[in-house]
């Protein structure tokens, strides 16, 4: 996916091909120049496609495993391209007793997710209610299931997903992304994320995953979360943190974070002008 | 009987000459003939319960459960052909599911109309015959608790106290000793599974597994079966109950 | 000819409210012959008697392979068999896709059941003309199932059907009680208690005539490596369990090795005549 949050929710720039992508998606007046009333399709770019852009995103995800779970965060903004557009957006969600979800990119597709799990759980947990239920293994596969066959309708749901749990004393942590692609690993994070918190995250976790409490997994995510709201101008200082345990899935209300800018002051253009 | 022998009770496109369409009546019969299915709407809930005959000991009691869930806050029990059953407790759970995708909210009861729908189109055609069961359908949902019947025919209406299956006159006859209304859905459990008790005929009759569940203010607006517990206090009350009775 | 006048056709219901169509399905797995499930804690287990149509026939094959933690054991129309087992096959290969997960047993036979019903309600169709049993093995333990022409499905502790079937649960209902706690060689030996009781006059059950399916930990006559998947044992592996067997006429003492082997694998490397010698 494109990392660059800059880029999602610009307006497309048609006549410049960002990503190289050849023949640039341009179609509207070729099939009624038929004159035989036959659809013609003479050019790639006049098959049908739907790809499109994020109109509204969500920013970073990022998540960790520690000593009793997993832990998650993701910040409260939905940005409408640079504006920040909705500020108190909950992108961290809950699929049946042991899972949660965290997205980021385009907000409509990962509500239209959310939907799609939440219907997933009533199906097979709910209505059947025979003792087997979906834990975020499966939730995972599903998830990769889904976002893979809309690539491949080249109709992809914009999005980044995390997907955290415990389930029969297992942790489980893994990434997908709207091409499909899975990863796991102790430490996640999209979007900016991947670039600026996930270095911050492997040093502090990893080879501590088994001993860090879950003071020490929240302090963690604070200060990944800070310095994203310092370096991401798509990021905002109110967040959300889920923790993931063998006691079930917590999601924290909206917290504030804790930042200073005194070092502004000596910035060239930001405090009080020196020249 | 006289429907036997003239050729109009062959299929369900078939009037008789007074206006009968014979093979729904048969239908009916195969619910006559089952395990009763009672269902009562109390003030703040709902509680099923079923008669489940059991036609071996080998069985594993508490397995192959009668009462299906919907979704998270409606219950369908039916009585009559079970697979005929499942059928439309499939079929009602895609309704469920088609309402809340087209309208992101939980379904009203009112799906029972939807379902009736379906059912009544079996009884339309030579090429294909009317479902074997009635199907009680009860919940909580943004009108409060609601409890509908579906028989054979299509035909669907809303009740305070339902009973289908064998032994419905006699449940119908202690439902309505009851004042439905002004039941607490705890004190619904114990009636319902005191009736079950009393309805069916140890005399004739193979063994039976009672079954219950209830959805109200007590179980989060979930349907789901009765807490083990509770079931076994009112399985005991209702053997102790017919006891006296007899 | 027709015995009555509502038994053509699978959309009339008889006065009666019956299914003629239906009960004549069932009819068709009483046909075929027997086949046997049981299960204890730790196991389920499936034996079937195998017919050929003649000496110079090969025997026709009686249970089927799901997956590796689902096997099945049919009577009735072995082409009805294959064409359900091949949608089993496809339910279980599309769990495995999009939940990466072994599908749960009960809804296996519960879609199948599904399916069958269908067969009972249109016109142009008929009934399946095949029972199964189904053994399977999830997270909520060993599993035996029974599922029918008429669209339903059941789980059993120990059940039987097939020609003759009546007399093994007769047997089943008998012993089902001890089989919970049973090792897995004692429970083979019930099974087939159970499916002798199903024979003719002049037969006898033989490393030809019989095959089991083993759902759970290998016995102590399998290879120490075998894994808990579903497996067929047919011809001289099952000569061993055979030998188990004791005289129809002895009632078999109380299961006095379930104790002795309590625990779910069987000590490796155990002699085969130590297990026998107990009996």
């Amino acid at each position: 996916m494109d990392h660059f949050p800059t880029n999602w929710g610009r307006p497309k720039y048609d006549s410049f091909d960002t990503h190289a992508t050849y023949p640039i998606h341009n179609r509207g007046h070729a099939q009624s120049a038929a004159s035989n009333g036959a659809v013609q399709h003479t050019h790639f770019s006049h098959s049908k496609s739907a790809l499109r852009q994020p109109i509204v995103t969500g920013t970073s995800v990022l998540a960790i495993k520690y000593k009793d779970g997993i832990m998650m965060a993701a910040d409260n903004l939905a940005s409408y391209g640079s504006l920040a557009r909705f500020k108190g957006v909950q992108r961290l969600h809950p699929v049946g007793d042991y899972t949660v979800v965290g997205a980021s990119g385009d907000m409509s597709d990962f509500q239209y997710l959310q939907h799609i799990l939440d219907g997933l759980v009533i199906s097979e947990e709910a209505n059947l209610q025979d003792g087997h239920t979906l834990g975020p293994a499966e939730i995972h596969e599903y998830l990769s299931q889904v976002m893979y066959q809309r690539r491949t309708k080249m109709d992809p749901l914009w999005n980044s997903l995390l997907v955290g749990g415990v389930k029969d004393g297992k942790r489980f942590l893994a990434f997908v992304d709207l091409l499909g692609v899975t990863y796991s690993a102790s430490t996640l994070a999209t979007g900016y994320g991947a670039y600026i918190a996930q270095p911050l995250l492997r040093k502090a976790v990893e080879g501590r995953e088994d001993t860090l409490t879950e003071h020490e997994a929240r302090t963690i995510l604070e200060d990944a979360l800070r310095v994203l709201f310092y370096r991401d101008a798509r990021s905002i200082n109110q967040y959300q943190i889920a923790t993931i345990t063998a006691n079930g899935a917590d999601i924290s209300g909206s917290l504030k974070l804790e930042t200073a800018w005194g070092f502004a002051e000596g910035i060239r253009g930001y405090g009080a002008q020196t020249q | 009987m006289t429907s036997i022998g003239t050729g109009y009770d062959l299929s369900a496109s078939t009037y008789s000459p007074d206006g009968r369409i014979f093979q729904v009546e048969y239908a009916n019969k195969a619910v006559d003939n089952s395990g009763t299915v009672i269902g009562l709407r109390v003030k703040d809930g709902v509680v099923l319960a079923v008669e489940k005959l059991v036609h071996s000991k080998l069985l594993v009691p508490g397995a192959n459960r009668r009462i299906q869930a919907i979704d998270r806050h409606i219950g369908l029990a039916s009585s009559g052909l079970l697979a005929d059953g499942r059928h439309i407790s499939n079929r009602a759970r895609d309704e469920a599911a088609n309402y809340r995708d087209n309208y992101r909210e939980l379904a009203p009861l009112k799906l029972s109309d939807r379902l009736s729908l379906y059912v009544q189109a079996y009884t339309l055609y030579s090429s294909v015959r009317p479902f074997g069961c009635s199907t009680i359908l009860g919940g909580v949902d943004k009108n409060g608790p609601s409890i509908y019947v579906i028989e054979p025919s299509g035909v669907f209406y809303g009740y305070h106290g339902a009973a289908v299956g064998k032994g419905r006159q006699l449940a119908k006859t202690e439902l309505e000793k009851l004042k439905l209304s002004e039941l607490t859905l705890r004190e619904a459990v114990f009636e319902a599974a005191r009736i079950i008790h009393l309805v069916h005929d140890d005399a004739k009759e193979k063994e039976f597994e009672l079954e219950l569940s209830w959805i109200g203010d007590e179980t989060n607006g979930r349907h789901v079966p009765v807490p083990k517990d509770l079931f076994e206090e009112a399985d005991r009350k209702a053997k102790e109950a017919l006891e006296n009775f007899e | 000819m027709f015995r009555n006048t509502y038994d053509s056709d699978n959309t009339v219901f008889s006065p009666q409210g019956r299914l003629h169509q239906v009960e004549y399905a069932l009819e068709a797995v009483k046909q075929g012959s027997a086949a046997v499930g049981l299960r204890s804690k730790t196991h389920a287990i499936l034996l079937a008697l195998k017919r050929s149509s003649g000496e110079l026939a090969s025997y026709q094959q009686k249970m089927f392979r799901i997956d590796d933690h689902v096997g099945i054991a049919i009577a009735g129309l072995t082409s009805d068999a294959r064409v359900l087992s091949n949608f089993m096959r496809q339910q279980a290969m599309a769990s495995k896709m999009v939940f990466n997960r072994p599908v749960p047993v009960n809804r296996l036979v519960s879609t199948i059941a599904d399916k069958a019903q269908v067969n009972t309600q249109e016109y142009g169709r008929r009934p399946y003309g095949v029972g199964f049993l189904v053994v399977g093995l999830d997270h909520t333990g060993p599993h035996l199932y029974e599922f029918s022409p008429s669209g339903t499905s059941f789980e059993y502790f120990a059940v039987s059907i097939g020609a003759r079937s009546q007399s093994a649960k007769t047997y089943l209902e008998k012993h089902f009680e001890s089989f919970a706690d049973c090792s897995l060689e004692d429970l083979i030996r019930h099974g087939l208690h159970a499916l002798r009781e199903t024979l003719q006059q002049d037969k006898e059950l033989t490393t030809n005539n019989t095959s089991i399916g083993i759902l759970g930990p290998g016995s102590v006559h399998e290879p120490a490596s075998t894994a808990v998947d579903f497996r067929i044992l047919e011809g001289t592996p099952i000569e061993v369990y055979l030998q188990t067997m004791q005289p129809k006429e002895v009632p078999p003492p109380a299961s006095t090795s379930a104790t002795a082997s309590s625990s779910t694998q069987p000590p490796a490397g155990g002699d085969d005549d130590v297990q026998m010698s107990e009996q």
